[in-house]
């Protein structure tokens, strides 16, 4: 008995540590206040660069998105910007046509149309995976785009609305020249919206999401309703990116058929792929470090500005596999790894 | 008294070639039986078959004496039919505790939840410590999966289709890619398995086969050749020729 005895103390002390681990992982840690003291501290030290920040700032809320389905779930698609131009033309036509310019509605608007397009392309288009589906993501969002533009009586076509005007934000705060409200405005959507997404990436139902991205066919075997799951986070996947195309067109005060473009769909790949998959601050980072060097290779190269951008690419697809993120990862790591002097 | 799993008159071709041809087997409560034949006979189809990975051309699976199949593999999974395979489909990149967190998760519907944070069961937690304790890898409970030995990968693999709570459980070759000097550990824990749990094992090694089953089928291409008690297929010539052809086949070759 009392050998037993023992054991069973070992025996719980490594089971409390086991269970600390899957209790703590979900908890706040100090380094993820980092990103958004960042955001903050660049309203102070850029405010003349804020109508640029805004547009980081639904990069990564795009990207975040797009981070929930491919870097948890492992749907890999080339047609997420369906969803972004599907939300940016909802508040695009809903102010130019209806005269709804109320914003915050207009996101909730943008949330619904987004999200039940998802669903219902998404039920369809997830019982494929790899190139099927990547192919068939690709299809959709040209499928929509042409949509728009055989109706460019309603949506402008490639010259777009312009000229969109929207109330002022909860009927208090105006809009000024250096764009220092939609700043603010995107920047507590987006804290919004990450607190949603970090807590279902926590979930259970985000833990299934990594089953599936890891094993899909022990996920079958082990019960899952996985086309179920699939089609719940696209979804969601899709109104968040519905909420970034809200953002783009009111920040923007226009919108045309080029939200929907290859290009765009892409970029949020690449930006994502740059920062890291599967981690939530990786769409940031990559978000923010995408759209920086574009801003500054463009300007330095108006013509050859992408040669930069690829080679970024090319660098972090060879040295960081995992992306920048994974770098840092990597380097903390090491540093924890090697004994102190 | 049903019987936990019957299968009735099973079919299915991949194009011209027969790899299931009226097969017929019955698991009662508790069983222990071995599925053995030559290579290519059609075991690891069948257990696809059962499972409902590829859907028969003809015939019936029967759970608990419930049609099961026209069911998906999800479905039949969730009414206690649980199995691991020949290779490894585990969820490598993730800690092995959570590969157990996950299977319990999806079992008992908690997966449906998108807000509760994972870890906050923690009875969900200590089940899966069970398991892992029972079949002795609790220590390698914070490891990740592709970090692992084969050999204790394999457990996990078991540990898995345990921690379903299955009332049927389809053993496809679990010690197969394991080293001898550790199979033994996989196969004692097989022998160890709650006697509730209708087994059917497939595996090569006819000591384990004989240890182990109460009964044996024998398939050869695809049809169900004979069955009986470990004795009776031990004594059968015809049984011995069809391992023998094949074993003298393979050397000469």
């Amino acid at each position: 008995m009392a050998a037993s005895d023992t054991t069973g103390a070992a025996g719980r002390e490594a089971r409390e540590r086991a269970a600390e681990y899957l209790v703590s992982r979900h908890r706040f840690r100090w380094p993820e206040a980092l990103p958004w003291l960042l955001a903050i501290a660049a309203f102070f030290v850029f405010p003349d660069r804020m109508t640029f920040g805004s547009q980081v700032l639904i990069a990564m809320m795009f990207a975040l998105s797009l981070d929930l389905i491919l870097g948890y779930a492992g749907i890999v698609t080339l047609g997420h910007a369906a969803f972004f131009g599907i939300g940016a033309y909802t508040v695009g036509l809903a102010c130019a046509r209806l005269g709804w310019t109320e914003p915050v509605s207009g996101l909730v608007a943008a949330a619904l149309v987004a999200g039940l397009i998802g669903l219902i392309s998404g039920w369809f288009l997830l019982r494929y995976r790899g190139l099927t589906l990547l192919m068939l993501t690709l299809a959709t969002a040209i499928m929509v785009q042409e949509t728009g533009n055989l109706r460019s009586d309603i949506s402008g076509g490639y010259d777009g609305l312009p000229g969109l005007t929207f109330d002022r934000l909860l009927g208090l705060f105006d809009y000024d020249l250096y764009g220092h409200t939609y700043y603010l405005y995107v920047l507590a959507v987006l804290a919004v919206v990450f607190y949603f997404v970090r807590r279902i990436v926590y979930s259970p139902f985000g833990q299934a999401l990594t089953g599936i991205r890891e094993n899909v066919r022990r996920m079958h075997a082990i019960g899952s309703p996985v086309h179920r799951r699939l089609v719940t986070v696209y979804t969601i996947a899709a109104a968040i990116a519905g909420v970034a195309g809200a953002l783009f067109t009111q920040t923007n005060a226009y919108v045309t058929l080029a939200v929907f473009d290859f290009d765009v769909s892409a970029k949020v790949m690449v930006m994502l792929i740059l920062g890291g998959t599967g981690r939530l601050y990786g769409a940031f980072l990559g978000a923010v470090v995408y759209m920086i060097l574009e801003d500054y290779f463009s300007k330095m190269s108006p013509a050859f500005w992408q040669f930069g951008i690829g080679l970024l690419l090319v660098l972090a697809v060879l040295f960081a596999r995992r992306g920048l993120l994974g770098l840092f990862e990597q380097a903390e790591a090491y540093l924890r790894k090697r004994p102190k002097p | 008294m049903t019987e936990a799993l019957q299968v009735q008159k099973l079919n299915r071709s991949f194009g011209a070639l027969p790899v299931a041809r009226d097969i017929d087997l019955t698991l009662e409560r508790g069983a222990r039986r071995a599925l053995i034949g030559p290579n290519g006979a059609g075991k690891t189809t069948l257990v696809n078959l059962i499972t409902g990975v590829l859907k028969p051309s003809g015939g019936r699976v029967l759970l608990d004496g419930k049609d099961i199949t026209n069911l998906s593999q999800a479905e039949r999974a969730r009414r206690g039919l649980a199995r691991t395979f020949q290779i490894n489909q585990l969820f490598r990149g993730l800690t092995v505790l959570e590969n157990l967190a996950m299977t319990i998760g999806e079992r008992d519907g908690n997966c449906n939840n998108l807000w509760r944070a994972a870890g906050a069961k923690r009875a969900v937690i200590d089940e899966a410590l069970d398991y892992l304790e029972a079949l002795r890898i609790a220590d390698d409970a914070l490891k990740l999966v592709r970090e692992l030995p084969y050999g204790r990968q394999r457990l996990v693999e078991i540990a898995i289709a345990l921690a379903q709570k299955p009332r049927v459980l389809l053993l496809d070759e679990p010690a197969a890619g394991v080293p001898s000097s550790e199979s033994h550990l996989i196969l004692d824990v097989v022998a160890s398995l709650d006697p509730d749990i209708a087994i059917l094992i497939i595996e090569h090694d006819m000591d384990v086969v004989f240890r182990f089953a109460k009964h044996i089928t024998v398939l050869v291409q695809g049809a169900v050749f004979t069955e009986g008690t470990p004795a009776e297929i031990m004594n059968n010539p015809d049984v011995r020729a069809v391992y023998l052809g094949e074993e003298g086949g393979r050397r000469h070759g």
